[in-house]
């Protein structure tokens, strides 16, 4: 990125962090956690202890950072190494990607940009330039994207109120300020425990790993009765509504199961996972040391905030999000697919220069799409 | 620690402490070289660890839980605290493992009976008891199962590969899991002969007396056994193989697919050096900072922690498992191609 427009996206984001305080607190248990921060253009500093608001706002203040995280976890000692920290807990946190859920508009609106000759255009496996393979993706995610990622969130928090005894109000979700959200459960019984039994947790969200003779079916006469049905709580309740579809045809669907026989039965299974299970990125969730991106910061991928949904089914990251500055720019860009931000559509542009919004601006530099002009 | 009466320490010897035993019931240990009618018991000891060897279970002498008669009952006891005399004589692990994991699946007989117990709840109690003050996990009873969180069982299943132990085959509900009697107790086997073989470990070996010389040789013996070697075969594994085609097609290789890779490759001796070059195919290859990587993965710099590579169960998770038939039995790709013999 060059000199003006890191410039531009550090004034931007210094005045975001200036006039918001009020959005951006330290969690509780403040002395516990480790926090971190990127700059632009520069590495991750991590190990960092803060004691309260105004230290974390002091920070702010003198680094400008792209991004600020603080950990999931509790440490008896959270500026010290990693093995000297003194692991003691950590919330339970998802990671929910509208970019992991192979839609189908993510080909309309996915931008690849050549890391050889600059060269942007709609999403590709070459360069329509240079032919190069090393291509960045950017997505400037719809409407369809975050309404897919709510479903997403709605059926987590589901499968943790009934299954896992989570209570509704230790669910936190967080807009990420890019593609997703950020779900945190805490005061669980899973605080303590570890990176594979996280692991092992996020199979059963994402419903990966299910055997036949779970659901009733077995390799040697299969017995009618032990299938599933439609008021059982957890999996077996899910399955039947998504295979069955409705009461009456449940003893068919049964009969043809068992037609078809037990490797059939595995292969149903693994195709529900896409369907029934939740898809969280596992890697977030198992990850017991991970810094977070820290609620209220400003999302460098963006320039929009991580903010907390109050109501998720009535929320609009690109209204609510979105906190810059009006006061119009001039850059130039290319971005060939348009994109919606505080009712305003933008785009498509074609290497041109344009005048918009700060927020605007901010946006598509931080895609890559963009330069001051 | 639990109070238990007679029977119950017959079933669960281990959790006697071995000394104070022998001093309440008024005997020293040189009296079972000498005393002819207490040697019995010594040969019965041995006789108890030759049977755990063979990966079989003990039979005792007690009948429906109940000592056939009242001398039955120390006879159980001391021949199990007599086979921890042997074995710790003999300085043997492998015996001792062995010995600790029947004896484990002895008991867990005991604790599952006890636990479906309906007609004596005090007994159902105490299998509660030793569960909880043991293994630190709460059953409770719900109907005709034992629940316990979720939390509990994870992290004693997580120990399983078989996939019927996966939380996604339980019955969960309200955060507890549902289990029968027989799973319940199933769940802690391991920890149950980890425990006994902790408590074998860490017991006092006591002065080798003359006429416990012989059984003792005849341990080391049989320890022999069991010693194995291995055969590598060279070949890398699926998932190695999918992950370095990947990036000599110069296509996108996800971040834990990169752990996957160097850590393997440095378990198997590679140097940083070697490893390198594989990743200049990668989209967003930068020299700097694959070295730096590296160099963190083999733990010669930053913490200095040595990272290992990940299990095939993760894998599974991260989707990087892309197992074939010579891949069954193994839990992690570093076994791939070796075979015991």
């Amino acid at each position: 990125m060059q000199e003006n427009d890191i410039k531009f996206l550090e004034d931007s984001f210094k005045k975001y962090y200036f006039e918001h305080f009020d959005l951006i607190h330290v969690p509780n248990r403040t002395f516990e956690r480790e926090f971190g921060f990127q700059k632009f253009n520069s590495g991750m500093t991590r190990h960092i202890s803060i004691k309260d608001d105004k230290e974390l706002h002091l920070l702010l203040m003198r680094n400008i950072p792209s991004d600020v995280y603080c950990s999931n976890g509790y440490y008896s000692f959270p500026n010290l190494p990693m093995n000297e920290k003194g692991w003691k807990e950590a919330d339970l946190i998802f990671d929910i990607d509208a970019k992991d859920l192979n839609l189908e508009c993510r080909k309309n609106h996915t931008i690849s940009k050549c890391n050889e000759c600059n060269e942007i255009s709609i999403s590709n496996i070459n360069c329509a330039k240079c032919n190069s393979t090393k291509l960045e993706k950017k997505s400037l995610p719809c409407k369809n994207c975050i309404d897919a990622s709510k479903y997403e969130v709605s059926k987590l928090s589901k499968i943790l109120i009934e299954d896992l005894g989570v209570q509704p109000n230790d669910i936190h979700v967080y807009f990420s300020g890019n593609e997703g959200f950020h779900v945190y459960v805490y005061n669980s019984q899973f605080q303590k425990i570890g990176s594979r039994e996280r692991s092992e947790l996020t199979d059963y969200i994402m419903f990966h790993g299910a055997i036949p003779e779970t659901f009733g079916m077995k390799k040697f006469k299969p017995n009618r009765s032990s299938f599933p049905d439609f008021q059982e709580k957890g999996w077996g309740g899910r399955f039947s509504k998504e295979v069955y579809e409705s009461k009456s045809k449940r003893s068919k669907i049964i009969s043809e199961l068992i037609i078809n026989g037990y490797s059939s039965f595995q292969k149903t299974l693994e195709n529900l996972s896409n369907k029934i299970g939740a898809k969280i990125d596992p890697n977030v969730t198992m990850d017991i040391h991970r810094i977070f991106r820290l609620p209220g910061s400003l999302n460098s991928k963006s320039g929009l905030t991580k903010i907390f949904c109050h109501d998720i089914t009535k929320f609009d990251p690109y209204t609510e999000a979105s906190f810059l500055h009006e006061n119009s720019v001039e850059i130039i860009v290319s971005c060939p697919t348009k994109f919606k931000l505080k009712n305003r559509t933008f785009g498509p542009y074609f290497d041109e220069k344009v005048s918009v919004p700060t927020y605007a601006a901010v946006y598509m530099i931080c895609k890559k799409l963009a330069t001051l002009s | 620690m639990i109070a238990l009466g007679q029977d119950e320490i017959a079933k669960y010897p281990f959790l006697a402490d071995a000394g104070q035993y022998l001093k309440d019931k008024g005997f020293t240990l040189e009296q079972f070289g000498t005393d002819p009618d207490l040697k019995q018991l010594v040969e019965k000891a041995f006789n108890r660890i030759e049977v755990a060897a063979d990966g079989k279970i003990y039979q005792s002498d007690l009948i429906a839980d109940q000592a056939s008669n009242q001398a039955a009952l120390p006879r159980e006891v001391f021949s199990f605290l007599l086979a921890i005399v042997l074995l710790k004589l003999s300085g043997m692990t492998t015996l001792i493992k062995r010995f600790a994991l029947a004896e484990a699946r002895r008991a867990e007989k005991y604790l599952e009976k006890d636990l479906a117990n309906i007609s004596d709840e005090s007994k159902k109690q105490l299998a509660i008891k030793i569960i909880d003050d043991l293994f630190s996990i709460q059953v409770k009873k719900q109907d005709d199962f034992f629940v316990i969180p979720v939390s509990d069982y994870l992290t004693h299943s997580i120990n399983f590969h078989e996939r019927e132990w996966k939380l996604i085959n339980r019955h969960v509900e309200n955060g507890l899991v549902f289990l029968s009697p027989h799973e319940t107790v199933r769940l802690i086997r391991k920890e149950l002969g980890t425990y006994i073989n902790s408590k074998i470990i860490n017991a006092k070996a006591p002065p080798m007396i003359s006429s416990f010389e012989e059984p003792v040789n005849k341990l080391i013996i049989l320890s022999k056994k069991f010693s194995t070697y291995t055969v590598t075969t060279g070949e890398y594994p699926p998932c190695i193989k999918h992950a370095i085609k990947i990036l000599e097609k110069g296509e996108n290789l996800p971040h834990s697919g990169r752990f996957m890779l160097a850590t393997f490759l440095l378990s198997k001796g590679q140097s940083i050096e070697q490893i390198s070059p594989l990743f200049k195919n990668a989209p967003d290859y930068n020299e700097r900072v694959t070295l730096y990587q590296l160099n963190h993965l083999a733990g010669t710099s930053g913490s200095g922690t040595h990272y290992s590579c990940p299990s095939c169960e993760k894998l599974k998770t991260q989707s990087l498992c892309f197992a074939i038939p010579e891949c069954a039995n193994i839990i992690n790709p570093l076994q791939f191609g070796k075979k015991r013999s």
